[in-house]
């Protein structure tokens, strides 16, 4: 079995591939589902009710998709430089961290600032903080050539412990029973609800116009063109006079920052103070979210609604038929892997010896 | 200082620090492998978790323990073909190749889980493996369980299968130079894939591990960054076998260490610090020892570069 | 050199069968014609050489017989019996084996380990390394090749590589053995204990198909010379009778050049500006300098090439007056001026640069044209306001370029630069480095263009050299690498030839002849180790 590369690929075919890995991956779940003991047309029928049947799944959906917006085009703009990027999970917990050291302070009230300010303030903490953390990694590929992809997701482990030990330590809020949890950020620090009794925050408005802004990057600057460049092909791109180095270093920090942003929305949106399971692995899923955008940061905000579709209506179904949260995890994954496959072909011919 | 010390000499501490080891030496040894073929694995975080569900889930239905083994092996196995199939066929990206087997392996098997159990409070439990000492004279190894002998015996035996045998010297040359491989009329494509399902079955063993030597049940986050922590040991063990093992205890050592300072409530020599520190004091040592090796490592050749046959 | 081929001491018999058989074999690869109907007689306890330049076919037709491509038509033969195609396995069953010009070697294992894979069944439990050790000694002193089985490759010299390379054939049991382009980087005294080998191997009954450049060695080593051009067969004879003038013009050839320099513009540029200086410059690599104290000048309007076979420095020249690589050693000036080694200089004085490798150096396959016309001057004001491109004047300059050039791009400017065919990239190329973004027809004050017109059919190659004519009238300087001797003499002023990273003397065209530049360049070493002579040996 050969692989041949495609001169020009139809239109079809590129609307083709993903509905075709979907639907693919939908057949393949579906024996899970089966197995669980639910009707399967029922169950799917509930899944997609759950993520989108009503105004209420709607809101809840969008919710649950504002951070992977996030982490998805952090994920997306890394992998694009072929920085792999895995972690933006330690990324967004080192941002909310930092937000709330910035807007929690002195129980709440913080520096004698306008809110706005402390905003502005709380929200490039968050970015500083995730930015910073992705510089590690990156300084390390680049100048010793240690696999980014070991170093991020240890990180991700250690975070999560610093996180732990600030959560029991100085940052904890002496107030709140049972579980640890930091001290909260200032009411007014707190972003606003897009509709009224729904979980629903303007987090998603600043998420949609950043997947705008850094497609309009990618596409019209000379950053954007930069980082394309380099990504597809670093040796032409130095050739031609690029700075291939830098532009990956702007790439880690553009990344971290996204994934700090990421903690920091979901603590300003959520809850307003930051706990050790805020994020059900917003991190990863920003991984799956990206390779099913094609890296596309306007796909990214397609791909992060479908997944958080998945997951809301998988809660739902679960609740209603019986079948295990977990098939949300597994679809995606699923359609992960489908959808590359299913890329490829776009790509490539198949031919057989 | 002195309960430090007191601690470091105690037997209990060097048992715990094989214990710990064991899954690290299988997983590592099961990413040496595929490595030395060229194939990076990233699936070693899921297969683990499967392999971990699988072996447990046939011993509670009634199968002896080793019978678990071998279920979570196939599984490990079953797995590789994918990851084989995706890299070595496809020729797709190993690195999300791997991802992707890792997002798939983990949610396959919580939902199994879930699906098996539907409500239960706290996780059934099993007989796991007991320890050795009904048969077993040596210290320390005699309160391990067989999964641990079988760990410390795969390591020579794999390095004599890498540096003693043909098909070891088939799979590190085709980690170096596929074309020398295709030259003297062998396939390249077989023996990545061959590798690659060799190493995932170790890593499905490791897996098994946990749930039926290490604990006796099946709890979701159980394998915790282990399998990240191996892909950074066999960097560290510049792919070698016997390094795998000295860097797998070296780990142990110093989770060990931090599992017992935390208890002690002792603190490090004398000075008090929040247990996550402990918890962290792994993570950074793998960290470090990649960066340690980075420069000097002699990795393998060709890999993470596909092989298009027929490409000259 | 005394003759290795008549001191063999059991000479094949006339009327033997041959050893190895080929008939009519035709390759294609897309477009080009890489065999055209070859056939070819061996016989036991012979040499023979297979001659012609780079892209003559020489490679492909060892290939086909070595089984890793398949012949579109025609079939091998070994001692009678049919050689199945596309399979190393059966060629190697049937006693080919092959020294690859890029050795297959892995650098971190042993020579022994090198030279046993594939010897053993793969399910043996045990691999018999003492016994292989000894066999491995014994074949080794039985031909006189020093070897040490434990010696890890990666610290060998090329020399010794090759001999590891031989010994890997002559322990799977070959009987007939494939040299391609073996003395490439031996030196002088490998070279010659490389022929006190083969004289060895013949004498007992094996034959030897020696690919080469070098007529010399050619002549002194082989019985019979068979000469590649384009494809074809074109001379065949017994190394007795031939001479090496007649073997230089048979490799070369001479074809009517559509585009050519008229004479006199030669004496005109001498007098004007220098574009390009070399002084004393050398480049230091790993194992023996890449280029030894090169003196050149180029002036403006004038064009020198360089010729000479791939792989003896031409890459690390192209490197360093492209602004990758910075000399060891000697001085650089381009106008007059130094340039450090940054790419991006060496585009904002004025450098056209032509790389080699299209696809992977020259352009970017995954971006768009109009993206890949901009790749080097989006820094300039013109293209680029607050960091955001201009879109627009981008695209003006790249249709610009499209059409001057005569790029034919199916897909329009959108479409990925993957998506055209070799000539066409090559003038998209070419027009990006040609063009100013001022539209002043200034022309670069130097291109140095390295194998411009690689594999281009007829007309590509016309179109580029004219475009390459229309800058130096404009003013440019003109610097061509190339191995392509046609090329040179149509558009050179000037020729030197670089040997072993040194270059001779860049002489006026009137004072080279075919013959002696075919001779300079074939006096050269060209590298075992160049995949289509992309990179030198160092």
């Amino acid at each position: 079995m050969r692989l041949e590369p495609r001169l020009r690929t139809p239109l079809w075919l590129w609307l083709a591939a993903p509905v075709a890995a979907l639907a693919g991956t939908l057949v393949i779940t579906s024996l899970l589902v089966a197995w669980a003991g639910a009707p399967v047309t029922r169950a799917y029928a509930l899944l997609l009710q759950g993520g989108f049947g009503s105004r209420f799944a709607w809101t809840e959906t969008l919710t649950r998709a504002t951070p992977l917006i996030l982490t998805g085009l952090a994920v997306a703009v890394a992998f694009r430089a072929r920085l792999y990027n895995i972690g933006a999970e330690g990324q967004l917990y080192a941002g909310a961290l930092a937000a709330v050291a910035v807007g929690g302070l002195h129980g709440g009230v913080g520096w004698a600032l306008p809110s706005s300010l402390l905003f502005a303030l709380m929200i490039a903490a968050a970015c500083a903080a995730g930015a910073l953390l992705l510089w590690v990694p990156a300084w390390l590929k680049l100048r010793l050539g240690v696999d980014e992809v070991v170093t991020t997701l240890l990180l991700n482990f250690i975070v999560l412990l610093l996180v732990s030990a600030m959560l029991d330590g100085p940052m904890k809020d002496p107030t709140a029973l049972g579980w640890p949890q930091s001290v909260a950020i200032a009411d007014a620090l707190q972003l606003g609800k897009l509709i009224e009794r729904s979980r629903l925050h303007s987090g998603l408005l600043g998420a949609l116009l950043l997947s705008l802004l850094l497609a309009a990057l990618l596409r019209f600057t000379t950053l954007g063109f930069e980082i394309r460049a380099a990504g597809a092909n670093a040796r032409a791109a130095a050739f031609a006079g690029m700075p291939v180095r830098t532009a990956i270093w702007k790439v880690a920090l553009l990344s971290g920052a996204l994934a700090g942003l990421a903690g920091a929305v979901e603590v300003a949106g959520r809850a307003g103070y930051v706990t050790l399971d805020m994020s059900p692995g917003y991190g990863y899923s920003g991984i799956v979210v990206a390779m099913l955008a094609a890296l596309h940061p306007l796909g990214v905000v397609a791909a992060a609604v479908f997944v958080a579709g998945m997951l809301v209506g998988a809660d739902s179904m679960s609740r209603a038929v019986g079948v295990p949260t977990y098939i949300a995890d597994v679809i995606v994954a699923v359609a992960l892997i489908a959808v590359l496959i299913a890329t490829l072909g776009v790509r490539w011919r198949v031919r057989w010896r | 200082m002195a309960e430090t010390l007191d601690l470091l000499l105690g037997v209990p501490f060097w048992v715990a620090v094989l214990r710990i080891a064991t899954p690290l030496v299988l997983g590592t040894l099961g990413v040496l492998l595929c490595e030395r073929a060229g194939v990076l694995h990233l699936g070693i975080e899921g297969i683990m978790v499967a392999g971990a569900f699988a072996g447990w889930l046939t011993v509670y239905h009634g199968g002896g323990l080793w019978s678990g083994v071998v279920v979570a092996a196939l599984v490990g196995m079953a797995f590789g073909a994918l990851h084989a199939a995706l890299t070595v066929g496809l020729s797709l990206s190993q690195h999300v190749s791997g991802l992707g087997i890792t997002l798939l392996a983990t949610s396959l098997a919580s939902y199994a889980y879930r699906v098996s159990f539907p409500k239960v409070d706290s996780p059934p439990t099993i007989q796991a493996f007991t320890d050795m000492s009904g048969w077993l004279p040596l210290p320390v190894l005699n309160e391990q369980t067989p999964l641990t002998l079988l760990a410390l015996v795969l390591v020579p035996a794999l390095a004599w299968l890498l540096y003693r045998t043909p098909l070891g010297l088939a799979l590190r040359m085709v980690g170096e130079n596929p074309e020398a491989v295709e030259g003297q009329g062998l396939s390249v494509a077989r023996l990545r894939a061959g590798a690659v399902i060799a190493g995932s079955a170790l890593m499905g063993v490791a897996g098994a591990f946990l749930t039926l030597a290490a604990f006796n049940a099946f709890y979701f986050n159980m394998v915790n960054g282990r399998g990240w922590v191996c892909v950074a040991l066999v960097v560290f063990a510049s792919w070698r076998p016997g390094r795998a093992l000295a860097g797998a205890l070296l780990f142990g050592f110093f989770d060990a260490l931090q599992l017992r300072l935390q208890q002690a409530g002792s603190g490090l020599f004398g000075l008090q610090v929040p247990y996550q520190f402990y918890l962290m004091l792994p993570y950074v040592m793998a960290i470090v020892a990649l960066l340690v090796v980075a420069r000097r490592a002699s990795y393998p050749q060709a890999l993470m570069k596909p092989y298009r046959k027929g490409q000259r | 050199m005394a003759r290795v081929g008549s001191l063999s001491a059991s000479p094949a018999a006339p009327d033997a069968p041959p050893l190895l058989r080929l008939t009519g074999i035709t390759k294609r690869f897309g477009d080009l014609l890489a065999n055209d109907a070859i056939s070819l007689e061996l016989k036991a306890g012979e040499v023979l050489a297979l001659l012609g330049e780079n892209g003559a076919g020489k490679s492909t037709l060892v290939s086909i017989l070595f089984g890793h491509h398949v012949a579109d038509a025609g079939h091998i033969e070994v001692d009678g019996r049919a050689l199945p195609p596309g399979e190393p396995k059966a060629a190697l069953a049937a006693g080919i084996g092959m020294v690859h010009q890029h050795f297959t070697l892995a650098d971190n294992l042993s020579v022994l380990d090198n030279v046993m894979l594939g010897t053993e069944p793969l399910w043996r439990l045990r691999s018999e390394r003492a016994a292989a050790r000894a066999r491995l000694l014994q074949i080794a002193q039985r031909f006189g090749l020093r070897v040490e089985p434990d010696a890890r490759v990666g610290e060998l010299s090329v020399g010794e590589r090759q001999r590891v390379e031989i010994l890997k054939a002559l322990t799977r049991g070959a009987r007939v053995l494939i040299l391609d382009e073996p003395t490439a980087v031996l030196t002088p005294q490998e070279s010659t204990s490389l022929f006190a080998t083969l004289q060895h191997l013949v004498a007992s009954g094996m034959a030897v198909v020696f690919i080469s450049h070098k007529l010399d060695e050619v002549l002194a080593v082989a019985d019979r010379v068979v000469v590649l051009r384009a494809g074809r067969l074109v001379a065949q004879m017994r190394a007795s009778q031939a001479d090496k003038a007649q073997l230089a013009e048979a490799m070369v050839g001479r074809t009517v050049a559509a585009v050519a320099r008229e004479r006199g513009a030669a004496a005109a540029s001498a007098t004007r500006p220098l574009a390009c200086t070399l002084r004393d410059a050398s480049v230091h690599g790993a194992q023996r300098r890449l280029l030894e104290r090169i003196n050149l000048d180029v002036h403006a309007g004038e064009v020198v090439a360089i010729a000479g076979v791939a792989g003896n420095g031409q890459q690390t020249l192209a490197d360093v007056l492209s602004g990758l690589r910075a000399l060891d050693a000697g001085t650089l000036a381009i106008g007059g001026r130094a340039l450090p080694a940054q790419p991006r200089a060496w585009v904002d004085a004025g450098v056209a640069r032509i790389p080699e490798d299209r696809l992977g150096v020259g352009a970017i396959g995954e971006l768009a044209i109009w993206e890949n016309a901009l790749l080097e001057r989006y820094v300039s004001r013109r293209f680029a306001r607050w960091g955001v491109v201009r879109r627009e004047q981008a695209r003006e300059h790249a249709r610009r370029i499209v059409e001057r050039f005569d790029v034919r791009a199916g897909g329009g400017l959108d479409a990925r630069a993957a998506t055209l065919s070799g000539g066409n990239l090559q003038k998209l190329i070419l027009g990006r480095a040609l063009t100013s973004p001022r539209y002043r027809d200034i022309a670069p004050t130097l291109i140095v263009a390295h194998q411009p017109t690689w594999g281009l059919d007829v007309g590509a190659v016309a179109d580029v050299h004219r475009r390459l004519l229309e800058a130096c009238h404009a003013g440019a300087a003109l610097l061509l690498i190339s191995e392509d001797l046609d090329e040179i003499f149509a558009l050179a002023d000037r020729i030197a030839v670089i040997a072993r990273g040194r270059l001779t003397e860049a002489r006026p065209r009137e004072q080279w002849t075919l013959a002696s530049l075919g001779l300079a360049m074939a006096d050269a070493a060209a590298p075992a180790n160049a995949p289509l002579a992309l990179h030198d040996a160092s």
